[in-house]
């Protein structure tokens, strides 16, 4: 600690704000770009085959794909429609 | 065999054309053969940072397409007999610039040269694809600025995907980073992002920090390499850019200011 900084302001630098608005974006923007480019299309087909059987709308399925040092997980996630009013829901 | 050299960023203005200048010359004058490439069609400068825009007569599209030889295209360095331009066409329309076309230049001239350096444009669009496709080594120019760092990182990943090594799953292209327009004081006060930093979140290989200075305006004013202006800060940066990308071992400088006579006696942080 010197004298002067006595006199400096505590307010955080715009360099320390530059470098963790940076940090979330980078890994958000890493994440989107390590998925495999089927996703978009697995969840297309997805969809075709579902609606044989249930009618599902394009936002009742989700699919996550999740990465980590050991294992990449696919998670599908599909809500069926309100049927004698409770939600179900099926996890594969 | 040549070792392809590719100065990449993403962004625009943060030193691609004048660093492709810089370390072309640096390499030359160390006696290793070298060619520099503008892959900017459309938009050319490099021939003008080089100095050498009046003496363009054929340029990288006519090769490719056989309207001109690759000698005939070839302009000769004023400076350095070892160092050679291949200027980008200004006019014609960026598709005449292909995939094969350019592997058969880069081929061709792999069997003279030793070092071809490809100055891409900025973005991610077909230039800057082309320039980096063949590449081995990547030369990462970055500005401590947040959307050069975000650039620079989508630009790691698409050299890690999009590449002629990647695709046929070689060893991948070694990446460098180029810290550019950098200012010392500015990150000591907390306005500028350090080198620590930026390797924070990009952590490539350090070649250099280039640090802002007036010398490099001066030097495109002229059209002459900055790395040529041996008393410049940026001139001697580049050329330690040049010598540690030749294995010496030189530490680093320009990342601290120079103490002043009251930070000093006041005892400012490091």
């Amino acid at each position: 600690m010197s004298l002067l900084d006595y006199f400096r302001a505590t307010k955080p630098k715009s360099a320390t704000i530059a470098k963790e608005r940076l940090q979330i974006l980078v890994a958000h923007e890493r994440s989107e770009r390590n998925r495999p480019s089927y996703l978009p299309q697995l969840q297309k087909e997805l969809l075709e085959v579902i609606r044989k059987y249930v009618h599902v709308d394009q936002e009742a399925i989700s699919v996550k794909f999740e990465q980590d040092e050991n294992q990449e997980t696919l998670e599908l996630n599909i809500v069926l429609p309100d049927f004698q009013q409770e939600n179900k829901s099926v996890n594969i | 065999m040549a070792r392809i050299i590719v100065v990449t960023s993403g962004k625009g203005g943060v030193g691609k054309t004048t660093t492709s200048a810089a370390i072309a010359m640096g390499l030359a004058r160390r006696g290793f053969k070298t060619a520099v490439i503008d892959f900017d069609v459309g938009l050319r400068n490099l021939d003008l940072i080089m100095g050498c825009e009046r003496r363009v007569v054929y340029d990288f599209i006519n090769v490719i397409n056989g309207e001109a030889s690759l000698n005939q295209a070839l302009i000769r360095d004023k400076n350095c007999n070892l160092l050679y331009i291949l200027p980008a066409s200004q006019t014609r329309d960026k598709d005449a610039l292909t995939l094969e076309g350019v592997g058969r230049i880069l081929e061709e001239l792999s069997k003279d040269f030793k070092y071809i350096v490809c100055d891409s444009p900025a973005g991610i669009e077909k230039g800057a694809n082309l320039a980096l496709y063949y590449a081995d080594d990547a030369f990462v120019v970055t500005n401590p600025e947040v959307s050069s760092v975000r650039d620079s990182d989508r630009m790691l990943g698409i050299l890690a995907s999009k590449s002629r090594r990647a695709e046929l799953d070689e060893e991948p292209i070694k990446e460098y980073l180029l810290l550019t327009r950098y200012d010392p004081n500015r990150v000591r006060s907390g306005e500028m992002l350090g080198l620590d930093d930026v390797q924070d979140i990009l952590s490539l290989q350090l070649l250099g920090i280039i640090p802002e200075s007036k010398s490099v305006l001066t030097a495109s004013n002229a059209g002459i390499p900055v790395i040529l202006d041996e008393k410049s800060e940026a001139g001697q940066a580049y050329e330690d850019v040049v010598a540690r990308y030749l294995g010496e071992d030189r530490p680093h400088r320009f990342i601290d200011d120079k103490k002043g006579f009251f930070r000093k006696l006041f005892g400012g942080r490091s």
